[in-house]
């Protein structure tokens, strides 16, 4: 128990942020933090005090302890409320811009796999009957589908720093929580549905993607790695893969 | 005033025992239902000691079981969950209390429908039954948790206990949701119908109107949860598709056709949901209001706008299920309308949070165990809701969705003000609950009282407060075990250990706190020594020597209200008064010791 | 009410004089309507609860099946919204094509037919349930004279009875139909809602011919007017409430696929 202040030390409030948005998001989450903070401490101070101080009978009045701050608070959450909507607005009220880099997410009991479009720049079909990863088609791509060719499928996420991705999400089985906390994001994939979200990732590195949604019992070991590269690497990387994906 | 003395009746006679089975007696009921939600809530906080052990130690071989795999962890959340939201939460404040003091507060003598009373019970009972019977079937008990998802829960070879397991869960909380319909209605008809002369709206205690708002959130939220739960069996047993799709590959097994949605079910539970934790909390704040009021000797501070909350935090709980589905599939733009509706519910709640600072200001109250209780009640609620603000930012909640920095939120708002609502009730209200007709009641020890508030406090606060910590630092809920994860996340989670040590300990430290309310009960029944008969000074009608079980031989005395709870005066010579509900004359009010 | 006949001093205890045909509720004459329990005045509170006249319980067990049958409209609302919602689900298959599995259910012609019987069995209901309340007879019940409004309530209520049970045939009959067309509650989303729906009313209609059943053996047997009061009004209440769903659900299911 002695552990906990070493701990909160040890501990950064929040992991690195590698991603566009992230800044904007963290300032927003700190804020509030803060606020509410304040508030607390505000509320515990009265509340001792009240305690605390001698009695009086004085009557109240009812505008200056009940509705005044009760205004007050209104404003506060109201302007909290219209900036966060704002950024929530700039992350998903609009789809990705064109040039956005296409890349599909499977999530299934209990792994993640990542599909590139490859040189033609469009998903093939897939059809569940095929799906069997034994056989190095996890998530069942239609080798009749002329698209499917060039795709390529992989088991870590691999992005290009500085270039807007565009993730298709899906689900095989059951719902499962897409989640990258050093990007800050998170979007849960749903079987039978395909949820799109997209962002940018600055800073190059490894990063965790896990999977914050009860998938069943392996949940807790479901994630993979999320690779940021320079340009000229994810060049080489992707050039590589689509080579193999060729042969 | 009381008419002369009358033969008393056969009916009221018959002096109910602390307890007996198949009796129709409100306050049996009462007493029923409160040792059935203290056996769950016994059951749910060892189920929580040992996952979080398991959380830390996954290797640890328990005694008499062995090693805990991650289903098994899961099947523990998900038990610990159900038990402690429905079978304490939603039953010890709403029927427990509610059967035990409700009628009398309203100066009834009876529930509007005592054989369908003690009927609600017997369900309810069965309910957790089925329940607990779950983990001993094959495959075990549900493992995905207290909202059970599909298709996870729609597909039995979604993993273990997902078969025969998830089938009792069903099973177990559709009784449970027609049980608390049946008590709703119950209530409900008893408030409109039973109140006493002169017991009119605007008089009711605070109680009362909360148990009037959780009872009709109860009978809207439950039958959609029942709709949902047919639907779920369907699809499980009938070969339909309401929440599965077409192509739904669930380890190995292919699901050929149909357009079911999973979100169908996450719309329909969350609209159950939302209301459920209001049900689960409301009573506490009705009895925190009042009991600020109480050992204060003061006015509810804004009475009637405090009737005007609650009913407002209960209209509006019913429009925001979607803050739970922000980052589930929820289309954007309807994700910022129900975040405008949220956090517009902070606003009636603060209300409230100001009433009860100022009912209290400068008013020198007597810090009894109830008193404190209370207080706690409201530090526990200012915390645990002011992180609701926050989640109810989708932006927010694209981080914070299914970390811990929720499992802090539910915990101190949901969990522990609950509790301690539940524990202010059992101190406030113990010479009733432990009066029969032969002996006036007892109070619990005081001295043991506080030492078990502040032990409670700081366990509370020391459990709870650091999963806020975790939470931002990115730990996931239902997670089995932190460590020995491969790949990134793996540092990610680690990095969470020393703090979640703290969290395990002071979570022992928490529960074993539980161990002194359960000494105070057992020697304060064993002591018996007797209560006076309105101990605490209070205004309202359950004190009523006629009322009260020791008395109630007395059958046809006549019950008038005169006037609003809570009425304390000060004469100019400074001494205060109280002026019970139905007296005329003031009381000089010494203060007990 | 003719105060002639109110007893001056009426009773405290809850005896029930069987005799005088007084299930013990004060001895109240059967057309004094005042219920009590409002917190007002008018409550005669001299009398304690439970003796409060014929009114009391009745007007409690009505309010309690209210409240009951909201929950059990939000139990049918939750089902609709699900039937729209599926209606609006489709997906894209793994050739790209654009996929709605929602093949509207042709409802059994048979359908129109039982939904008139129902409509009838919700008049015949009514009026047995007024029946119940006319002054007369229950004044000549409170004064010994026979039991004169079980008399003429019974024919209707056997009608309902039968109309009830004729109209859960004619569901059977539906369904078997449809079975003959191969639409099975597995076949397909629409059938699934189809049968779910007419499924889940016919047990609620199942329920509601016990409480017939029940009220029927009631009227019998009880000589309490009181009693069968309660019944046979709250069964009324409870079979136009289902009256009521099946027309909102059949409309939906012919003409919203
Ligand atoms: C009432 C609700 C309630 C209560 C009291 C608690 C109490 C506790 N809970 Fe939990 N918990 C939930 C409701 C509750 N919980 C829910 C709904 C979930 C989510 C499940 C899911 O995801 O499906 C959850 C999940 C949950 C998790 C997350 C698991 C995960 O996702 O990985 C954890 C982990 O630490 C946890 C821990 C604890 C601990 C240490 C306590 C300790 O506080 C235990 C100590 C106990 C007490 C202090 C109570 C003693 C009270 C009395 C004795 C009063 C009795 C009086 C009368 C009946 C008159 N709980
Ligand atoms: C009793 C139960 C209870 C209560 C009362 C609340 C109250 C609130 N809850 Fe909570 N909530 C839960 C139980 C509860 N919650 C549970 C169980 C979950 C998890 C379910 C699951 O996933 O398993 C959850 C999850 C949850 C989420 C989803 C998180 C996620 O899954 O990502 C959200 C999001 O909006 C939310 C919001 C709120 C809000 C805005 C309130 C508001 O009502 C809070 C209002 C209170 C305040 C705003 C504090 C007022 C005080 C002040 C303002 C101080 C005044 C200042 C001075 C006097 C100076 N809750
Ligand atoms: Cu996949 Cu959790
Ligand atoms: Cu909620």
């Amino acid at each position: 128990m002695l552990s906990a202040p070493s701990a909160s030390v040890l501990l950064p409030l929040l992991p690195p942020d590698a991603s566009a948005h992230g800044p904007a998001l963290d300032h927003q989450l700190l804020l509030c933090l803060w606020i509410i903070l304040a508030l607390a401490s505000l509320a515990h101070i009265l509340i001792f005090l009240g305690l605390i101080l001698r009695r009086s009978g004085s009557p109240r009045d009812p505008w200056a302890i009940e509705y005044l701050p009760l205004g007050a608070l209104a404003l506060l959450f109201t302007a909290l409320a219209i900036h966060s909507e704002h950024l929530w607005a700039d992350s998903r009220y609009t789809g990705a811009s064109l040039e956005a880099m296409q890349i599909e997410v499977t999530g299934m009991q209990f792994a993640w796999y990542f599909r590139y479009p490859g040189l033609d720049a469009t998903f093939g079909s897939t059809r569940p009957q095929l799906a069997s990863a034994p056989e190095g088609n996890p998530i069942g791509i239609d080798p009749a589908d002329p698209h499917s060719t060039d795709d390529f499928v992989t088991s870590e996420l691999v992005l290009p720093a500085g270039h807007e991705i565009d993730l298709t999400l899906r689900a095989q089985d059951v719902i499962h929580g897409f989640s990258v906390p050093e990007l800050r994001l998170k979007q849960n994939a749903i079987p039978g549905e395909t949820i799109h979200i997209h962002f940018t990732a600055t800073k190059p590195g490894t990063y965790a993607i896990l999977c914050t949604q009860l998938c069943g019992m392996g949940h807790y070991r479901m994630n993979a790695n999320l690779r940021v590269l320079p340009d000229d690497e994810f060049e080489n990387w992707i050039e590589a893969k689509e080579k193999a994906a060729h042969r | 005033m009381s008419p002369t003395p009358r033969p008393s009746s056969p009916l009221s006679a018959a002096n109910p025992p602390l307890f007996s089975l198949l009796s129709t007696d409100h306050r049996t009921i009462g007493r029923l239902y409160l040792g059935l939600a203290l056996f769950a809530v016994t059951v749910g906080t060892l189920l929580s000691l040992v996952m979080r052990i398991h959380l830390l130690w996954p290797a640890w071989a328990f005694p008499l079981y062995g090693p805990i795999l991650p289903e098994d962890y899961l099947a523990l959340v998900t038990l610990h969950g159900t038990l402690m939201l429905f079978f304490v939460l939603t039953t010890a404040p709403q029927a427990g209390f509610g059967n035990l003091i409700l009628p009398a507060q309203i100066g009834s003598r009876h529930m509007a429908f005592p054989r369908l009373n003690a009927a609600s019970f017997w369900i309810t009972a069965l309910a957790l039954l089925v329940l607990l019977a779950s983990p001993f079937v094959p495959g075990g008990s549900a493992i995905s948790g207290w909202t059970a998802y599909p298709p996870l829960s729609a597909v039995a070879s979604a993993g273990p206990g997902q078969a025969m397991g998830m089938d009792l869960w069903l099973t177990s909380i559709a009784f449970f949701a027609v049980a608390s319909t049946i008590s709703s209605v119950n209530i409900l008809v008893t408030i409109a119908r039973m109140r006493c002369e002169g017991m009119t709206w605007n008089r009711l205690p605070l109680t009362v109107w909360a148990w009037f708002t959780a009872a009709l959130l109860s009978i809207i939220a439950f039958s959609v949860l029942l709709a949902a739960l047919l639907l779920l069996f369907c699809d499980r047993h009938s070969g339909t598709n309401f929440f599965l799709p077409a192509g739904d590959l669930v380890n190995g097994m292919l699901h050929q056709s149909g357009d079911g949605s999973p979100l169908l079910w996450l719309h329909l539970f969350w609209f159950f949901g939302h209301p459920e934790v209001y049900i689960a909390i409301l009573p506490g704040m009705g009895l925190t209001s009042m009991v600020l009021a109480n050992f204060s000797h003061r006015r509810v501070f804004g009475y009637r706008l405090m009737i005007g909350t609650t009913l407002l935090i209960g209209l509006l709980g019913i429009f925001l299920w979607g803050h739970h589905m922000f980052v589930a599939g929820l289309n954007p733009f309807a994700s910022t309308a129900f975040s405008i509706t949220t956090i517009a519910i902070a606003l009636p709640a603060s209300a409230k949070v100001l009433s009860w600072i100022a009912t209290i200001w400068r008013a020198r109250p007597q810090r009894t165990s109830a008193m404190l209780f209370s207080l706690g009640f409201v530090s526990l609620f200012i915390t645990g809701g002011l992180t609701g603000p926050i989640l109810a930012q989708p932006i927010l909640d694209e981080y914070l969705h299914n970390t811990f920095f929720v499992v802090a939120h539910f915990h101190l708002i949901m969990a522990m003000a609950g509790v301690f609502g539940l524990f202010s009730a059992t101190y406030y209200w113990f010479p009733l609950l432990s009066a029969t007709a032969r002996h006036r009641g007892c109070l619990l020890s005081e001295r043991l009282g506080r030492w078990h508030f502040w032990l409670t406090l700081v366990g509370a606060y020391a459990t709870f407060l650091p999963m806020h910590l975790t939470g931002l630092a990115g730990e996931p809920r239902h997670y089995a075990q932190l460590t020995g994860i491969p790949n990134a996340a793996g540092r990610m989670l680690a990095s969470t250990l020393p703090l979640n040590l703290h969290i395990t300990g002071s979570a022992i430290l928490l529960a074993c706190a539980q161990l002194l309310f359960l000494a105070n009960l057992v020697l304060s029944l064993r002591r018996r020594t007797p209560a006076p008969s309105n101990p605490w000074h209070a205004t309202t009608l359950e004190w009523h020597p006629a009322l009260h079980p020791f008395a109630s031989h007395d059958a046809s005395e006549r019950i008038t209200v005169f006037r609003a709870p809570c009425d304390y005066r000060m004469s100019d010579s400074g001494e205060t008064f109280f002026l019970t509900q139905w007296n005329y004359e003031a009381t000089p009010d010494v203060k007990p010791e | 009410m003719p105060s002639t006949i109110t007893p001056i001093n009426t009773e405290w205890e809850k005896k029930r004089r069987l005799d005088d045909h007084d299930s013990g509720h004060g001895r109240r004459p059967p057309n004094d309507k005042r219920t009590g329990g409002g917190g007002d005045n008018d409550n005669w509170n001299d009398r304690p609860q439970g003796r409060r006249g014929p009114r009391e319980k009745l007007s409690r067990a009505r309010l309690g099946l209210f409240f009951a049958l909201a929950g059990d409209t939000m139990f049918f609302v939750a089902i609709v919204s699900a039937f729209f919602v599926a209606q609006g689900t489709s997906h894209i298959d793994a050739y790209n094509r654009y996929i709605n599995e929602w093949l509207p259910t042709a409802v059994p012609p048979i359908l129109w037919l039982n939904t008139a019987v129902l409509l009838l069995s919700s008049v015949t209901m009514e009026i047995a349930r007024r029946t119940m309340f006319r002054e007369n007879d229950a004044m000549d019940e409170w004064l010994g004279l026979g039991k004169p409004v079980t008399r003429r309530a019974l024919p209707w209520l056997t009608a309902t009875t039968v109309l009830g049970l004729l109209f859960l045939a004619g569901q059977a009959e539906a369904w078997r139909q449809l079975g003959l067309q191969h639409v099975f509650f597995a076949s397909n989303p629409s059938s699934h809602f189809f049968y779910l729906i007419t499924y889940t009313h016919a047990i609620h209609l199942f329920l509601g011919i016990g409480a017939l059943g029940a009220s029927l053996i009631t009227l019998y047997l009880s000589r309490q007017l009181e009693m069968r009061q309660i019944l046979v009004d709250c069964t009324g209440w409870y079979w136009h409430t289902m009256g009521v769903f099946w027309i909102f659900l059949f409309v939906m299911l012919a003409f919203f696929q």
